[in-house]
């Protein structure tokens, strides 16, 4: 019977702890148990043989830190090797009557991932991937992905671990006491990206106790529905006479487990500070249990590195803002690089209180896959909505959603044979949710029974790459209702049809519906809430328009799901304000400076960007630049020099200019402002720390430089290549470690000989004048007013000549 | 020899804004500012984690040479730091990641947050740590890899021991820098 067979009809009983038994048996502290493997393979036959002789079905090989980042490649092989050979003895060797089989055991690199670590996602994919064929080759019956305590790199192991080999892989996370991953991740969140992958068995372990970890089993079981596993450790350690001993005993941990085990946990093994007799004691407690059936959750849900969310419990709100098309502002973010604009743009969003984001970056010219993963990568660096991955591309599609961390909302397939074949690929490779449009090679049929038709042959299709229907989200395409006057009765028969009938959930993207007529936020937000009334699970929608939250707000208020109208009362108080925000009216203030220069002073962004906006209508741009932000900036930035202003201060106001700036942008066309510039601006390589460099990046464009920013960890050649294609004046460079110090030293050395002409400015915590002459820079800028000083002689130097 | 590697956190002291304009560059702060910190703490709300691990491990010096059993540092710091004990503490500190996720988020968005953000992650470590050194010490003064002539590089040497990875969740960039970024390693003399 293979393992798979196994685990779908039995309780299955993993081993127990190694580590803290192999500390019993010498291993010193700080030493790497895995090359006991090779050094006392007697031992770790011994161990396994115990877990073996005490009942268990599966040991797992003493490998949970063999990759490539702890051994280089040769004693990698011969610790794996040597690891499944161990627990291959053990087998032989024990007499014990049940089945029996080998896990490799993988546990987390040890490093951090990208953006909080800095372990590439590819990177951490390789390194698993060396492990997992390294297990395959030596003869692993199933991989263990165990004490995982971040999503990501759950996700980089379970990918690694799928495409490298067909064994079975069971995947355990450690949960916190507040029953969420350390990097935030809840149990429901684990279960949509572990499924979504296609792993065996899901699960928990290490950690906490049989107790602790209560709370985070059953959320498993009522989420998952492949099979549970649950491998605590022996509760708390504690010393005791210069020896570890953990507080539950074999006896406890049995019942407890066993327990969880007739609530629907199906794997069980211990972690820590368990041994052959809690292994033993387990056997005993869960032999008698017949294994409680799994059923299929059906559910539809969609995550993102923090939580998951679900159709069907609340109309969802997908903010659509992320998007180029016909807003002149993001094509210019997008072809200039400027990712901080669409994370302001989604951050926005989320204020606004949508549950989703799509993200579209297609643009003609531009290179789709790269941008779309870069978008999807700094999206999730900061904000936790699930994502929908918006795009046509496959390329981009794949791109994007191999490196989202989370189960994402793909949009879009359709009834074509050649989008289906290209999109339920990766649908079931990565697992996600998919809006599927009822359209084929026909084009949009004009009748509901039409679309319905399309739906059904979409199912069917799906169900051929072994995704449910649970994982489709029917868009029945809004068409204009100015074009056609059943336009929207249609769509929302087919809709109704559909959500009732194929018991499928349903989305829209709401405001096509009204092109071509005036106010359309009017017939907008008729149109949503009539589609809710028909069964619309989310709307694609811009979640700024009045007309739209006014809409979803009063229908969950009208239809039951807002509990003493909570929600709507709330967000009614925004309703007044929103068509009033800020329109001051005084034009001098009390020390005499204008409004808008006040407001710059004192940091008030939101105020700052109103009073730009008014005074753009009667006065030139440029007028408002030279008149009253850059005296502003002035007057701030000299109190900074003369320590009457502190950073804090000097930033605020900095952005407040910033938000006056976005404003004059988005009236002036995009090449006409002259910019200096540009200015190269990059923490260096092996150094993490950016916020003395976004400080300097700030208030260079305050002061009107194009400033390409290539963030923290820059290889030095990236440095000089970007200054020769741009033939960048200017070069700025950060550092806050002594240890980093060489790697500027390196860069400023190679942009003296690649780039001769370009100037370079270096700062940080541990730099001094002195540090900067030595390692040859031009300048030591010892604050950021000082940089922008310096970087405006050398422009003015250059202009002269 | 066997060593038992413990887990402990603390409910934190309220937090010393005096403290948190200190590591903002600032010597006051306006009314503005003030405003803005006290967003950033409805901001953060109670997001972080604060958790420590540490080993209580045997200590002989001789000249330089700190020999912990487990491992040996040579640093003449360390050594007069150290001087007189017997054992020393180990630990690992961090404050989790909710506060670099907050730093990342406002960096691109608001630099003025962001540095807030920096602050309040140092005051909180400071504040973890200080807890932790007087729970088990007594006393606060510590001494971490990169003070004197303490080589970053013993790093390696404290989270080979400590198990940070698994422990709390701490882990060492290539540069010896630790993610998450609010955190502290140090030596404590019993």
């Amino acid at each position: 019977m293979t393992f798979r067979d196994f685990l779908q009809s039995h309780i299955v009983r993993l081993d127990g702890g190694m580590g803290t038994l192999l500390q019993q048996r010498d291993l010193q502290p700080g030493e790497h148990p895995e090359r006991w493997n090779v050094t006392h393979p007697d031992v770790i036959v011994d161990i396994h043989k115990a877990y073996y002789d005490a009942g268990s079905h599966v040991v797992c090989t003493n490998t949970f830190g063999a990759n490539l980042l702890k051994f280089d490649e040769e004693e990698l092989e011969r610790l794996v090797k040597a690891a499944v050979n161990n627990a291959s003895t053990a087998r032989a060797q024990s007499t014990a009557p049940q089945k029996k089989f080998i896990a490799l055991d993988i546990g987390p690199s040890g490093k951090l991932l990208k953006p909080l670590g800095d372990l590439d996602f590819e990177e951490a994919v390789r390194v698993f991937a060396h492990t997992v064929r390294l297990g395959v080759k030596y003869g692993a019956d199933l991989i263990l992905i165990e004490t995982m305590n971040d999503s990501y790199e759950t996700k980089a192991a379970l990918l690694a671990a799928k495409e490298n080999s067909d064994l079975p892989v069971l995947v355990s996370n450690a949960y916190g006491e507040d029953g969420t991953l350390m990097t935030g991740a809840t149990p429901e969140a684990m279960v949509a990206l572990i499924e979504g992958m296609g792993a065996d068995a899901l699960g928990a372990n290490c950690s906490l106790g049989p107790r602790g970890l209560r709370g985070v089993a059953e959320q498993l079981v009522k989420y998952a529905s492949v099979p549970v596993v649950l491998k605590p450790n022996a509760g708390l350690p504690r010393a005791v006479d210069g020896n570890t001993v953990f507080d539950v005993t074999a006896e406890e941990f049995a019942a407890e487990v066993a327990d969880l085990v007739k609530q629907g946990v199906r794997v069980v093994g211990g972690c820590c500070g368990t041994t052959p007799d809690y292994i033993r004691a387990l056997t005993d407690a869960v032999e008698p249990l017949s294994p409680v059936p799994l059923t299929e959750k059906c559910r539809t849900v969609v995550s993102s590195y923090t939580h998951a969310v679900t159709f069907g419990e609340q109309p969802l709100l997908i903010g659509e803002r992320i998007n180029p098309t016909g807003k002149k502002r993001f094509k210019q973010a997008l072809l200039e690089n400027d990712i901080t604009y669409l994370l302001s743009e989604g951050v926005k969003q989320q204020e606004h209180g949508v549950h989703l984001l799509d993200v579209n970056v297609g643009l003609p010219d531009i290179d789709e896959p790269a941008m779309l993963k870069t978008a999807v990568c700094e999206l999730q660096a900061v904000l936790d909505l699930p994502l929908q991955i918006d795009t046509a591309n496959i390329a981009a599609m794949e791109a994007a959603l191999r490196r989202y961390n989370g189960k994402a909302l793909i949009n879009s397939v359709n009834g074509k044979a050649d989008s289906m074949a290209a999109v339920f690929p990766l649908v079931k490779k990565y697992g996600g949710v998919v809006v599927a449009l009822t359209l084929d090679e026909n084009g949009i049929p004009a009748t509901a029974e039409g679309r319905v038709a399309i739906a059904k042959n979409i199912i069917d299709t799906a169900a051929t790459y072994g995704i449910g229907k649970h994982e489709l989200v029917f868009d029945t395409l809004a068409m204009t209702v100015s074009a056609d006057n059943t336009a929207a009765t249609v769509t929302l028969s087919a809709l109704k049809t559909i959500r009732e009938t194929l018991g499928c959930h349903t989305s829209l993207g709401v405001s096509n519906v009204s092109f071509g007529l005036p106010n359309r936020d009017a017939v907008n937000g008729v149109f949503f809430a009539m589609a809710l009334q028909n069964g619309l699970s989310a709307a694609i929608m811009n979640p700024y328009s009045a007309d739209m939250r006014k809409t979803y707000y009063a229908y969950r208020a009208l239809g039951g799901l807002d509990e003493n109208c909570a929600d709507y009362l709330n967000a009614a108080a925004t309703f007044a304000t929103a068509t009033a925000v800020a329109t001051p009216t005084e034009t001098q203030t009390l020390d005499g400076t204008s409004p808008l220069q006040h407001a710059i002073v004192k940091g008030f962004a939101t105020e700052a960007a109103a009073l730009t906006r008014r005074m753009l209508t009667d006065m030139p741009p440029l007028t408002i630049v030279n008149d009253e932000i850059i005296p502003a900036l002035n007057t701030v930035g000299c109190g900074f020099e003369n320590k009457t202003v502190y950073l804090p201060q000097l930033l605020m106001s900095a952005e407040a200019a910033k938000h006056a700036f976005e404003e004059i942008k988005a009236v002036m066309a995009s090449d006409t402002a002259a910019k200096k510039g540009p200015f190269v601006l990059a923490t260096v390589h092996g150094d993490i720390h950016d916020i003395g460099k976004n400080i300097v990046k700030l208030l260079l464009e305050n002061y009107g430089f194009a400033v390409i920013d290539l963030g923290k960890d820059v290889p030095p050649q990236t440095v000089v290549d970007t200054i020769v294609e741009h033939h960048a004046p200017l070069c700025g460079l950060s550092a806050l470690m002594t240890t980093t110090v060489p790697a500027m030293e390196e860069t400023v050395r190679l942009i003296k000989e690649h780039a001769p002409w370009c100037q370079t400015i270096v700062g940080g915590a541990v730099l001094t004048k002195d540090y900067a002459d030595k390692i040859g820079a031009d300048h030591y800028g010892k604050d950021a007013m000082e940089c922008v000083r310096y970087a405006e002689s050398v422009w003015a130097n250059a202009a002269n000549r | 020899m066997s060593m038992t590697v413990l887990n402990k956190t603390y409910s934190l002291p309220p937090i010393d804004t005096r403290a948190v304009w200190r590591y903002a560059a600032a010597r006051t702060e306006t009314e503005e500012t003030a405003a803005l910190l006290n967003a950033c703490l409805d901001e953060l709300g109670d997001t972080l984690s604060p958790s420590v691990c540490y080993a209580v491990l045997p200590l002989r010096i001789d000249g330089a040479r700190c020999d912990f059993g487990a491992f040996t540092v040579s640093s003449s710091s360390l050594a007069a730091h150290l001087n007189g004990c017997e054992r020393a503490v180990v630990f690992a500190a961090t404050v989790g990641v909710a506060i670099d996720r907050l730093i990342t988020r406002y960096a691109a968005l608001s630099p003025a947050k962001a540095l807030l953000f920096q602050a309040i992650g140092a005051e909180r470590i400071e504040a973890l740590c200080d807890a932790f050194c007087l729970d088990v010490a007594g006393h606060k003064t510590r001494f971490s890899p990169g003070y004197g002539d303490l080589p970053l590089t013993a790093q390696r040497n404290i989270f080979a021991v400590l198990q940070c990875e698994k422990r709390i969740g701490l882990t060492l960039n290539d540069s010896l820098l630790m993610s998450p970024s609010k955190s502290v390693t140090a030596f404590v003399g019993l």
